[in-house]
């Protein structure tokens, strides 16, 4: 458990400790609570290594590797084409980023990425519940509303991203404008024009636009978690607290919700993750680019015409880092603490 | 606790239908307005696919003419066989065949076998790697990008395997760099799951003198079908709906799987709304198809990952 907190240092541990721990293992086990004896002799100990080790060695080289040589590259000015062209440049691509030529984008990044968060949670997040609480009411043709809502989360963001972009947000045909251009033709994609402004930094109305398009898709898969949890809500509870004399919103709110309380914690780290991690609906619907979130300034970095300097992607996406691995780690080893607690 | 979810997903319709029955109420003005109010959310909801759908068999002149919302004087397959003409469909379908089907067995093998030591056995490190994988896939893509990117160009691969000589702009990337990180997720679900599967199992098996790899394969394995079901489904939409790893990797549209070479598509039709609303669709249909199927198992997937604290 206190080895995980040191996620960056992982992949030189993993191997050798692993072959190691097995030893371990199998002394502590033999005089062990569970009553074994030495776990592994012979050909299952081959068999426990190779089962332990090919995927973890494959998920080590995709995903923990690149993320330690993403923080080392990122103080580096490097432009990707021969090693011998790598320089040391310390905090260098830190230093242009947050108080040099790059500041202005990589705060509006930020502050979209924060926009994207409060709306996912004031927005789907909210309708969601509301929608799963209606829907958990047993109502004639609940299957079929619930299928309505979940549909569009099967489909990929990049697909949402060309159908809001053909059909709703379209300048003169779309729906939207159809339904609040007033017979005016207008710009919802593109529109760079700050909806609130404080000194140069604010929400756009291209961004707003794709949020609510985001928005199409979240709700339904938050619905679902909720309708899931609501499922599992013991009906007699709900129906004591009416018979109690609570009002809908007192049982909602005292009885229901509380109960709720492992949905809610893996909506917020879905909320979470997702805000930081959403790329292709942006990626789709930020033309002419402009609308930036961490993630597009990390790959617009990286890859492309504007990435010259490899260590200022890396800078981006080292950030990108640390804004999430506390939380991923809180979370993920508060999730085997309890369950090993209740195991 | 993961047990609690599964059975609770799939046990709502039981319990669902057997409470109409129970209660059926004569309807009250409350359930009127409830209606109403789910009817209208529902019309909107269902607005930009049905008029997608709509759009894609009408011409473009009469969409432009008219709007979105008129009725039509002419609907055909025009827009379809252009979308198919230009954006090699079926060519696509075959190519996203050749990296989800290889990335899907691949991924639940190599996780169930983790899940499997990592959450049967009791060993030192058995929670840190746990952490490390589950963790390892909540972590944004862009962060390791650029490494994978750069070791990818310098891979050499064989020309049969390759259309640019390396690992980079090949199947082979994409399979790789989804086995990798989708791995993560289900070593968690399929890890909670066999958390709760009786310890007797495996001293029971053990007794019997089977090995490791039987007990895996005979014991364990065959009573986790329920999560392996939900977790394929879930993985199927996720692997086909990916569009980032694939257009990173993939920097030649004619190789992309079908999701992600609809940007191209986006860029090249932008004049034609039609076209792109036809191969939408085109992009839609396998993973709708593999939704309405199996609905249950779909819904099971996600909320497997999720129902418990």
């Amino acid at each position: 458990m206190t080895t995980a907190a040191e996620p960056s240092s992982t992949e030189e541990q993993a191997e050798p400790t692993t072959a190691g721990s097995d030893d371990q293992a199998s002394t502590q086990e033999a005089g062990g609570q569970r009553g074994g004896r030495s776990q592994f002799v012979g050909s299952d100990r081959r068999v426990f290594l190779a089962m332990l080790l090919i995927p973890t060695t494959i998920h080590v080289l995709i995903v923990w590797i690149p993320t330690v040589l993403s923080i080392v590259l990122s103080l580096t000015k490097w432009n990707g084409i021969q090693f011998s062209d790598l320089e040391w440049a310390s905090f260098e691509n830190y230093d242009q980023i947050i108080l040099g030529a790059f500041q202005q984008d990589f705060f509006q990044a930020i502050l979209n990425n924060v926009w994207l968060l409060l709306f996912l949670f004031f927005g789907p997040t909210l309708l969601g519940m509301f929608l799963a609480y209606l829907l958990d009411k047993s109502i004639r043709g609940g299957r079929i509303y619930q299928s309505v809502f979940y549909t569009p989360v099967v489909l990929s963001l990049a697909v949402v991203g060309f159908i809001w972009q053909n059909i709703m947000y379209d300048q003169e045909f779309g729906l939207a404008t159809w339904a609040f251009g007033g017979g005016e033709n207008v710009a919802w994609l593109g529109n760079q024009e700050f909806l609130f402004d404080f000194g140069g930094y604010g929400l756009s109305k291209n961004f707003l636009a794709i949020l609510v398009a985001m928005a199409w898709r979240h709700t339904g898969y938050i619905m679902v978690l909720y309708l899931a949890g609501l499922k599992s809500v013991d009906a007699s509870l709900k129906e004591s607290a009416s018979l109690d004399g609570c009002n809908e919103w007192q049982t909602f709110r005292h009885v229901l919700f509380p109960t709720l309380k492992p949905i809610n914690v893996i909506v917020v780290v879905i909320t979470v993750i997702e805000a930081l991690r959403a790329f292709d609906i942006v990626y789709v619907l930020n033309t002419p680019r402009n609308t930036e979130l961490l993630s597009i300034l990390t790959t617009d970095n990286l890859i492309g015409e504007g990435a010259d300097n490899i260590g200022r992607g890396s800078a981006y996406a080292t950030m990108l880092f640390l804004l999430c691995i506390g939380f991923v780690l809180w979370y993920v080893t508060n999730h085997y603490r309890n369950q090993e607690a209740s195991v | 606790m993961t047990d609690t979810a599964i059975t609770s997903t799939t046990g709502a319709p039981e319990k669902a239908t057997r409470l109409i029955v129970t209660k059926k109420k004569p309807l009250r003005p409350a359930r009127v307005v409830l209606h109403v109010f789910l009817i209208v959310m529902g019309i909107l909801w269902m607005t930009p696919l049905v008029m997608s759908l709509y759009a894609s068999f009408r011409p473009f002149s009469e969409t432009q003419a008219d709007g979105f919302l008129s009725l039509p004087k002419e609907l055909n397959l025009d827009n379809y066989q252009d979308a198919l003409e230009q954006g090699d469909f079926l060519d696509k379908y075959w190519n996203t065949a050749l990296i989800l089907f290889p990335s899907l067995l691949l991924t639940l093998f190599l996780a169930s076998m983790i899940a499997f030591v990592a959450s049967r056995y009791t060993w030192r490190f058995n929670i840190f790697f746990l952490v490390l994988f589950t963790a390892g896939n909540l972590l944004p893509q862009q962060i390791m990008v650029a490494p994978l990117f750069q070791a990818f160009r310098r891979i050499p691969l064989p020309d049969f395997m390759s259309n640019s000589g390396n690992l980079n702009g090949s199947n082979w990337a994409i399979i790789l760099l989804h086995v990798g990180f989708q791995m993560g997720f289900c070593t968690f679900v399929l890890s909670n799951y066999m958390k709760l599967l009786p310890k007797e199992l495996n001293e029971a098996a053990m007794v019997d003198g089977a090995s490791l790899w039987t007990i895996y394969s005979k014991v364990v394995m065959p009573l986790t079908r329920p999560a392996m079901a939900a977790l394929a489904t879930l993985e199927f939409a996720w692997i086909y709906n990916d569009f980032f790893w694939a257009v990173i990797f993939e920097q030649r549209g004619d190789d992309r799987p079908i999701t992600s070479a609809l940007a191209n598509l986006g860029g090249e039709f932008v004049t034609d709304t039609n076209v792109v609303a036809a191969a939408s669709i085109f992009v839609i249909i396998p993973v709708m198809i593999v939704y309405f199927a199996l609905q249950k198992h779909f819904i099971a997937g996600l909320t497997l990952g999720s129902t418990k604290g």
